[in-house]
């Protein structure tokens, strides 16, 4: 008996004073810090699949995304202030596809904590999304990018050699698209 | 037997410790405001009532100050009934809203949903303004406490109701029954689903 104690209070004190992480979640990604590894599967949607210059049916990483830029928001259908940033959100999108020079180059997903494939449809019909959307049902990249509250708007800068560099990371609306897309264009130093 | 305490204390705090690893997002409309319960049991009563059996009946003030009955829309509409424990709660706050965007599911099955929860109606106004214009009623078991959600088998030992549906038919049938576990909440799939399965 007092050995399993002795063993429980190591336990519960390693993981207090050294940190020893328990719960799955990991800090929020930061701006300046790379980009979690993570995987997601191929759109069904031809259109999708394009958009995002996927070639094949393996699971991508974002640095495959034909982009230099990747905005990602984390997202709930359940989850009201994404609601109402979804009109936002694509109004970023349709002005990042007038804008010349930056079209082909910036991209955006979504990815939605603990939705089901059919919650995230019923999220893209609502209020007729035009780019990619993922579920995340297990909250695997919920818990990896630090369990985030909802809207989390990541700003990802795919680098020459492949890896990433985090350019915004924020949780809450984007505000103005307009004054968004100048922004990270100056903050990623996209020319 | 002192031992047995300190098995006690130290698996309460294991139990703390794990509280964190729910797995739930919060949405940024609710900033600081949801108090977190933590982890709990899962199920804490046990409905009598099942699917074929008659709907109990009740009448319970709603939100906008109308009374509403459950035999109000016999014969008209399906109806589904979500139990939610707490305002201001985790899961809670992120389950209506959700519906809120559904309305298409349950219009093309002619079900209307009635959202109800133990809390007071100043409460449910405050909580449920932050989820935007519901355009369903929410209806307030607050007094006599729980009455109906006891009525339905779904009150928890602590005087919150579990997370529960209901499907009730135009007749007043029970169709479907989900007790979920308390922590989650329910896939809008498998509601979806058995609505579909209703006489329209």
């Amino acid at each position: 008996m007092r050995y399993k104690i002795l063993f429980l209070l190591m336990f519960v004190l390693s993981v207090t004073f050294f940190g020893i992480n328990i719960t799955g979640a990991e800090p929020v990604p930061a701006k300046g810090g790379p980009f979690p590894e993570i995987t997601l599967p191929v759109p069904e949607k031809a259109g999708e699949k394009e958009y995002l210059g996927l070639t094949g049916n393996k699971p991508f990483r974002i640095s495959q995304i034909k982009a230099d830029l990747v905005i990602l928001e984390i997202f709930s259908m359940y989850c009201p202030y994404c609601q109402k940033e979804a009109p936002n959100v694509n109004e970023l999108y349709q002005t990042v596809s007038k804008r010349a020079g930056v079209k082909d180059r910036i991209k955006i997903i979504g990815v939605g904590a603990g939705n089901t494939a059919f919650e995230i449809d019923v999220f893209r019909t609502q209020y007729d999304i035009r780019f990619p959307l993922f579920s995340d049902e297990s909250f695997s990249i919920h818990k990896l990018v630090g369990e985030v509250r909802t809207p989390h708007f990541f700003v990802i800068r795919i680098n020459a050699d492949g890896s990433n560099t985090i350019v915004y990371s924020k949780v809450g609306s984007i505000e103005d698209s307009k004054q968004f897309l100048d922004m990270i264009i100056k903050e990623s130093g996209l020319k | 037997m002192a031992d047995k305490h300190y098995l006690k204390a130290l698996l309460g705090i294991i139990a703390v410790l794990f509280v964190f690893s729910t797995a739930h997002s919060a949405s940024e409309q609710f900033k600081g405001k949801i108090y977190s319960p933590g982890i709990l049991k899962p199920v804490d009563s046990k409905t009598r009532l099942k699917a074929g059996m008659k709907a109990p009946d009740f009448a319970l003030p709603s939100l906008s100050g109308e009374k509403i009955s459950l035999g109000q829309h016999r014969g008209k509409k399906n109806v589904v009934i979500s139990f939610v424990p707490a305002a201001w709660t985790p899961v809670c706050s992120d389950q209506w809203p959700g519906y809120n965007i559904a309305k298409g599911i349950f219009d093309k099955n002619n079900a209307i949903l009635l959202g109800i929860s133990v809390d007071n109606i100043p409460t449910l106004y405050a909580w449920t303004k932050e989820m935007g214009d519901l355009w369903f009623p929410v209806l307030s078991d607050f007094y006599p406490h729980g009455a109906v959600s006891k009525k339905y088998g779904v009150l928890r030992s602590d005087g919150v109701s579990e997370r529960a549906l209901f499907v009730i038919d135009k007749r007043g049938i029970i169709r479907y029954i989900d007790v979920h576990d308390i922590n989650k909440r329910p896939a809008l799939e498998d509601l979806a689903k058995e609505l579909e399965k209703l006489e329209k």
